[in-house]
């Protein structure tokens, strides 16, 4: 009972954080359990901090607050050679002035182990990464492959604890990676240690791994098996991330009813009416129909083979949707897409803002609202300065405004609503209102057909048509990467 | 009636011809000079004397001996140095590197002079420590020559190597001497080779510091001024050879690229 209940808190990550020396958050309040055995991967964009919580773990680089206990016991400010974690590193980091015998029994020796012993475990390990026999060989003799191999000898051979492997594949070709993520696979259950893997390739952490841990800015997004975080994403992040996605902002309209795309869908998911929320419609899916019998139209943009199956672009309205399906369509013809209620995965939106991607017009000026007045490009760009009516970046070429795409942000509670008509430079109906104990909040449809997301005081009644006051102070503008 | 082409091996030509001018022909002149005597006859009697003469062979040790101890002193002040240099993450460590550097933009005469008068206000008279004086001039001299290349190696040294090894076990001692110290290597042997070999001849800086013992490159300069080219001659082949001998053996671990990038620096 007791082995049991270590086993399942074998290693604790209590709100870790590290903040580096500039100021800049690369892990913030990283809490995780982590049971004996398990394979879990660390996933996301680089720079979302995966590395670094790694790193904190094998004791490369030091938290600036929270802790790690390993069975119970705080390891925190332990100096690397004192954990029992041993990690496979992204480039190998083999010892180049060592042959591969000596490269594997460097733990080994350190613990002045008998030489016999020495020479029984680096066979046994070669034989785990099946490069029997490589003992004499020198590292620069060695493809990536097997370098690879031998790093992962090198670290096992310890009989580590925690087996730490930061994107240990990254380096490698599309078919060695496939091999190898099996053999990592099976080499973990073989051995029975606890495995933690760095990725950004979900389709590495999907095929590997017991558990994911979604990462981005520093932050958990979420924590689930594979399926749970492929079929029941917790937020846009997560959708986006894991597989393609198309998401969709919405609106409920009742139950099981869901509005996005200009027209009402049916899900399975029961949310109050009039939330705000995002649909994610995986390509998979969406079906292509005759016209007539989709639940929206649209117009096939692009259609690109890849192999299993094409992948179909269709513009419907304003908006954008990807398919993949066995069947061929035709560019440029009118086709009807449905989805079965279960292919609609309701994400509910927490501090729903009014985001809008723009583009940006001849002049660097903003196609939103007639141009924005004072808007300064540069500020966007780090080290980026306009030279004669042209963008330059922080390496002195020249950014074509065509290239850039911008988002604009607004707060709901910015937007003051008007009913005279030329107060403000946006004007439409309501066509959504929920009362939220102290406000109302407002879906105002523009006639240029945007949803905008207003918060206010006072009553207003459906179908008014209203004008937006938006003051140029509360617009938020960031770089579409 | 062929008409002239101009292929790429003709562009080697001038190159030749400055190898043949200022190589390999002074070089024959040196062999004829050393092997033969004053009546222009093949002989041996100029090598022979060289290893039986004691004053001769006394020289070679003296140079050898200043040799070693300069190169030592080097080793042992530019090593820290230069690992401080590499491994700090101090924005202004480039001014520092300069510093270093910066002494051998100027005429090294004046600055023997300079470490003249100091040595002078400090020891009252140079002549009580020669073999001390000669060693501090040396090695003010040489320092930079050996920092660079040892600093370019350490800069190179993968951060991840080193963490590789403490993740292994090791402390930071072990992973200095199992790691670190094994992989500069080849900056050291860069160091050593553009310290040792310059130390044994630069006999300016024994006579400007009145240190009035003979080495290698003051005994040749002293039979070429009394008009014995047989005599300098063969000290100077001798010279060569062991100077070829330390090359070839230093050869196999030093690493080009360090001490490329040490001469880039200067």
């Amino acid at each position: 009972m007791d082995q049991n209940a270590r086993s399942e808190h074998f290693l604790e990550i209590k709100s870790l954080c590290r903040t580096f020396e500039d100021g800049f958050m690369a892990v913030d309040n990283f809490s995780l359990t982590i049971k004996q055995g398990e394979f879990v991967t660390f996933l996301g964009p680089s720079g979302c901090g995966k590395t670094t919580t790694l790193r904190m773990l094998a004791g490369f680089d030091m938290p600036s607050s929270g802790e790690i206990l390993l069975n119970g016991k705080d390891i925190t400010k332990l100096p690397p050679n004192e954990r029992p974690i041993n990690t496979v590193f992204q480039r190998y980091a083999l010892f180049p002035h060592l042959n591969i015998f000596d490269n594997i029994a460097f733990g080994l020796k350190l613990k002045k182990l008998p030489r016999a012993e020495i020479v029984r475990k680096v066979k046994k390990a070669l034989e785990m990464v099946d490069l029997e026999g490589f003992e004499a060989r020198t590292v620069q003799t060695l493809s990536g492959g097997q370098q690879q191999r031998i790093a992962i000898a090198r670290a096992i051979v310890n009989e580590p604890q925690i087996l730490l492997l930061d994107e240990p594949l990254g380096a490698l070709d599309l078919k060695m990676r496939k091999e190898m993520q099996l053999e990592l696979k099976s080499m973990h259950d073989k051995l029975g240690i606890t495995f933690i893997y760095v990725t950004h390739d979900q389709e590495e952490a999907l095929t590997m791994s017991d558990k994911i841990v979604v990462m981005s800015e520093g932050r958990i997004q979420q924590v689930g098996e594979p399926e749970d975080i492929y079929n029941e994403p917790k937020n846009a992040f997560v959708a986006d991330f894991i597989g393609d996605s198309n998401i969709f902002n919405g609106i409920m309209t009742g139950k099981y009813k869901v509005r996005f795309c200009g027209a009402e869908f049916t899900c399975v998911d029961d949310v109050e009416n009039g939330t705000m929320v995002e649909a994610v419609l995986r390509p998979e899916d969406i079906e292509i129909t005759p016209p007539d019998e989709g639940i929206i139209q649209g117009e096939v943009s692009s259609v690109v083979f890849k192999g299993v199956h094409y992948e179909i672009t269709v513009l419907s309205g304003k908006n954008e949707l990807v398919i993949q399906s066995t069947r061929k369509a035709q560019v440029g013809s009118r086709v009807g897409l449905s989805v079965d209620p279960e292919g609609i995965h309701i994400m509910i939106a927490e501090n729903m803002m009014n985001k809008f991607e723009v583009g940006v017009k001849n002049g660097y000026r903003l196609d939103f609202l007639d141009g924005v007045p004072d808007f300064d490009i540069t500020s966007l760009l780090p080290g980026s300065r306009m030279d004669g009516g042209r963008l330059l970046d922080a390496h002195g070429d020249e950014v074509a405004p065509e290239t850039l795409r911008v988002i604009v942000t607004i707060k709901p509670e910015d937007i003051a609503m008007n009913d005279d008509e030329e107060a403000g430079m946006v004007k439409g109906h309501i066509v959504n209102m929920i009362y939220k104990g102290d406000h109302y909040r407002y879906i105002v449809r523009s006639d240029d057909d945007e949803d905008f997301i207003v918060r206010d005081e006072d009553l207003w009644n459906m179908n008014d048509y209203v004008s937006l006051v938006i003051p140029r102070d509360s617009l938020q503008f960031a770089l579409k990467k | 009636m062929g008409v002239f082409r101009f292929s790429r091996k003709q562009l080697g030509i001038p190159y030749a011809v400055f190898l043949i001018c200022f190589v390999a022909a002074p070089l024959l002149v040196i062999i004829y000079y050393a092997f033969t005597n004053g009546e222009g006859r093949f002989t041996l009697g100029n090598l022979t004397g060289f290893f039986t003469s004691p004053y001769t062979i006394g020289t070679l040790a003296y140079s050898f001996a200043i040799a070693v101890a300069t190169t030592c002193v080097c080793l042992l002040l530019a090593y820290p140095i230069a690992y401080i240099l590499a491994r700090s993450r101090w924005k202004a460590k480039s001014v520092v590197i300069v510093m270093f550097v910066m002494p051998m933009w100027i005429n090294f005469t004046l600055r023997i002079t300079a470490l003249k008068e100091i040595l002078t206000v400090i020891e009252g008279n140079l002549a009580f420590h020669p073999f001390l004086n000669t060693i501090i001039g040396m090695t003010y001299d040489f320092l930079p020559f050996m920092i660079l290349p040892m600093y370019t190696t350490l800069l190179k040294l993968d951060q991840s190597l080193l963490e590789a090894a403490a993740d292994l076990g090791a402390d930071p001692f072990q992973v200095f001497l199992k790691v670190t110290l094994p992989l500069s290597v080849p900056g050291i042997i860069s160091g050593v080779v553009m310290v040792f070999l310059p130390s044994m001849t630069n006999y300016v800086v024994l006579d400007m510091l009145y240190n009035s013992t003979y080495i290698m490159g003051s005994l040749i300069g002293s039979y070429f001024s009394a008009y014995d080219w047989h005599n300098g001659s063969m000290i100077a082949l001798i010279l060569l050879l062991i100077i070829l001998v330390f090359t070839l053996v230093t050869d196999r671990y030093a690493d080009e690229d360090a001490g490329n990038r040490g001469g880039a620096l200067l």
